[in-house]
């Protein structure tokens, strides 16, 4: 929700970011204050996932110029685990399996790393077993994906979901989802987006990557974004997701360009 | 098989005086009351006489220079004097109610216990050799090729104990048998040395553990012979842990009867050179073998692991993942050769070794060798070498772990694989909790 006053999250100004000496972000400027939501859509290979990668430091891509502030912070002097426990979260639009690893061991020391920061106490494996227990009910989530290496040999969906149990446990400030509808049922989506809806206050934001209209039906957006050759080229509410639906991508790409050459 | 053998002296060379030295700090064995063992120990005497320390012009020991062992001054190590300021606890584990320990070579049995188990015998070699000479006389030293290895020949000329497993026909045993063998003094030469006689459709649980209570350079040189009978089934723990300065080198001899059923788990952590040589021979029809094993090491190590799975008979099923973890400067060395003889029709064989490097320093020699015969056969093996796959450290980053925590966590899950197939639970979570530690401070 817009609200009145509310702190600004997250502003980035001019970000252009290279991988492999190839610039894939030409620029970008957003900004997100606490309370909002906000939905990135495009076509595929125009750096939404980029974009996602670079604000949770992935060190395969390189900022060449502009800024991040994140609660004042330069986010961009972070490492990706400093990041992660100051609260910026991705759900990757492809999670890693893990072999040998158990979730419920991934699980604790990702939930206690972050705890560690904020001052509050770890908990042991018993403790934490009821705690994720509860948090996965929320999910519909088996119980069973504890014992199993983490999302290894998973489905599509249920990484999906282990990335929102992730998310629950580790209650972000900045939560940045790509593509997490992607791959699931539409019971599936229903239980995930509720989820997402309930982790979300006044004091946080979350910034959704996706193709479809129908995960927007779920969690309502403040702002829609489309995202075209690593820039934003359009901004809009809820009812441009709806319009990009019926219409597609063409009409914005021409809308943008028309008004660079009057610009 | 005389690529496996150690090459016989021509002309003199400076490692011949090493063996003689060695030879020569052999304490006089008591006047045996069996023969059979003084001819044994004569005979391996001469093969010593023979053979020569191999080097790395010889195909089998390409990647191992053992050259520093010759350039130690050994000595057999004396009997310890006080066992009683050992403290075997750490090392103890509770599911083995039996335990044999061995102190530098020299069994300790005020550090042993030994819970009767349906008239399983856990013994040292003196104690076991007056009920049951004629066992033991049949396979001692019939399984080890101590006549073509000279450390094997070493070993065999210094048998005078040793531990002496024999389970009778049928028993199950359920407690597995813990021989710990404890090295305490700098500069000694130890040589471990342990047979196992699994009757029909018996089952057993043996674990090697070497230990050390030192930091200093000293020579461990074991021979372990086992022997199943049709449908017996053994699971072989072998733990090295000796120190980071040690030498240690093992062989290790499995005959397989019909049906029987062998499963071996190594893993070896310490040791500057450590070589270990494992042979399984499939006597009969039908025999199954799996062999895993787990090497992690660092800094300046080498482990050196060669395998062979011999399929004499039809019908044979063998299983091998063997795995190495790199850091430091340190070299991992695995061969595993598979041999499927002539008329060993349906054989079912299959090998991985999947190894990781920690550091750019790091490196890792690996290498199947299948010799195949028989053409009715499914042989697959593979091998790759790999570092951390960077997407999961960033996964693992990107939830809060430290760079160096998500690395550990990787590393241990990539060895958890090979420690998760050791049967004994307190074993497979000390080794956990060492992994753990050591890839710490590996990376
Ligand atoms: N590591 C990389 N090496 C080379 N090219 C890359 C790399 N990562 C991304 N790219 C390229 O950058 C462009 C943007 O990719 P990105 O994954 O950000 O797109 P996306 O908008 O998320 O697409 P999709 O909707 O398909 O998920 C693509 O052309 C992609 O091929
Ligand atoms: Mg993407």
């Amino acid at each position: 929700m817009i609200l009145q006053d509310s702190k600004t999250l997250l502003e980035v100004r001019g970000l252009r970011a290279t991988v492999n000496g190839t610039e894939i972000l030409k620029g970008i400027d957003f900004t997100v204050k606490a309370g909002e939501v906000h939905a990135i859509m495009g076509p595929n290979g125009s750096g939404k996932s980029t974009f996602a990668k670079v604000l949770a430091g992935h060190p395969a891509y390189v900022v060449t110029s502009g800024e991040v502030v994140y609660e004042g912070r330069d986010l961009l002097e972070l490492k990706p685990e400093e990041r992660a426990r100051a609260g910026v979260f991705l759900a990757f639009q492809y999670p890693i399996e893990i072999p040998g690893v158990a979730n419920s061991q991934f699980l604790r020391l990702t939930y206690n790393s972050v705890q560690r920061e904020r001052g509050n106490d770890e908990l042991d494996p018993l403790e934490f077993d009821d705690f994720v227990r509860e948090k996965m009910k929320l999910l519909e989530m088996n119980p069973e994906f504890l014992d199993r290496s983490v999302n290894e040999g998973f489905s599509g969906g249920e990484k999906k979901r282990n990335e929102i149990l992730q998310m629950a446990l580790l209650e972000p400030r900045l939560a940045v989802l790509d593509e997490t509808d992607s791959g699931l049922d539409i019971d599936a989506l229903r239980v995930i987006a509720g989820g997402i809806n309930q982790l979300s206050t006044k004091d946080n934001a979350t910034i959704l990557v996706t193709h479809y209209q129908r995960l927007l039906d779920y969690i309502v957006p403040d702002y829609v974004h489309v995202m075209d050759g690593g820039r934003i080229i359009k901004t809009g509410g809820k009812d441009l997701a709806v319009e990009l639906e019926t219409r597609g991508y063409d009409w914005v790409g021409e809308e943008f360009a028309a008004a660079r050459v009057t610009a | 098989m005389s690529a496996q053998g150690s090459p016989v002296r021509g002309a003199t060379t400076p490692a011949a005086g090493y063996l003689e030295s060695l030879l020569a700090g052999r304490p006089r064995l008591p006047a045996s009351s069996m023969a059979w063992l003084n001819e044994l120990r004569a005979e391996a005497v001469d093969r010593v006489g023979a053979l020569t320390v191999p080097t790395i012009r010889d195909e089998e020991w390409r990647f191992t220079d053992i050259s520093p062992l010759t350039k130690l001054s050994l000595q057999p190590a004396t009997a310890p004097v006080r066992h009683e300021s050992i403290d075997v606890g750490r090392f103890a584990l509770d599911e083995a109610t039996t335990r044999i320990v061995f102190v530098d070579g020299v069994h300790a049995p005020e550090l042993s216990r030994v819970a009767p188990d349906h008239g399983v015998v856990v013994a040292n070699l003196p104690a076991a050799a007056m009920a049951h000479t004629a066992t033991i006389e049949r396979h001692l030293g019939c399984h080890a090729a101590f006549r073509s290895d000279v450390f094997a020949a070493l070993n065999t000329a210094f048998l005078q104990d040793g531990a002496i497993i024999i389970v009778p026909r049928g028993a199950i045993v359920a407690a597995p048998v813990h021989l710990l063998f404890i090295a305490t003094q700098a500069d000694a030469a130890s040589y471990p040395r342990c047979l196992l006689v699994a009757e029909t459709g018996s089952k057993v649980t043996v674990i090697e553990d070497f230990v050390a209570l030192q930091h200093d350079a000293y020579f461990t040189n074991a021979v372990t012979e086992m022997s199943l009978a049709d449908d017996a089934c053994v699971e072989h723990i072998r733990v090295q842990r000796d120190s980071g300065q040690a030498f240690h080198i093992a062989n290790c001899t499995v005959s397989l009867g019909r049906a029987s059923r062998y499963h071996s788990v190594s893993v070896a952590l310490g040791a500057r050179i450590s070589r270990y040589n494992l042979n399984v021979l499939q006597t009969a029809d039908g025999a199954q073998c799996t062999i895993d094993g787990l090497a992690l090491i660092g800094e300046r190590q080498l482990a050196d692991t060669h395998t062979s799975i011999d399929h004499a008979q039809p019908h044979g099923v063998s299983r091998q993942l063997h795995k190495c973890i790199v850091g430091g400067a340190a070299h991992g060395v695995f061969n595993g050769k598979i041999i499927v003889r002539p008329g060993a029709q349906h054989i079912d064989s299959s090998q991985s070794s999947r190894n990781l490097l920690l550091t750019a320093q790091a490196h890792v020699d690996t290498k199947p060798q299948l010799e195949i015969f028989a053409d009715d056969v499914k042989c697959a093996h593979g091998a790759t070498v790999g570092q951390l796959d960077s997407d999961a450290v960033f996964y693992l980053a990107s939830r809060g772990l430290s760079d160096a925590a998500a690395r550990n966590l990787l590393t241990y899950a990539f060895g958890a694989e090979v420690i998760d197939r050791i049967p004994v639970a307190v074993l497979r979570q000390q080794l956990e909790a060492i992994v753990l530690e050591q890839t710490a401070s590996r990376s």
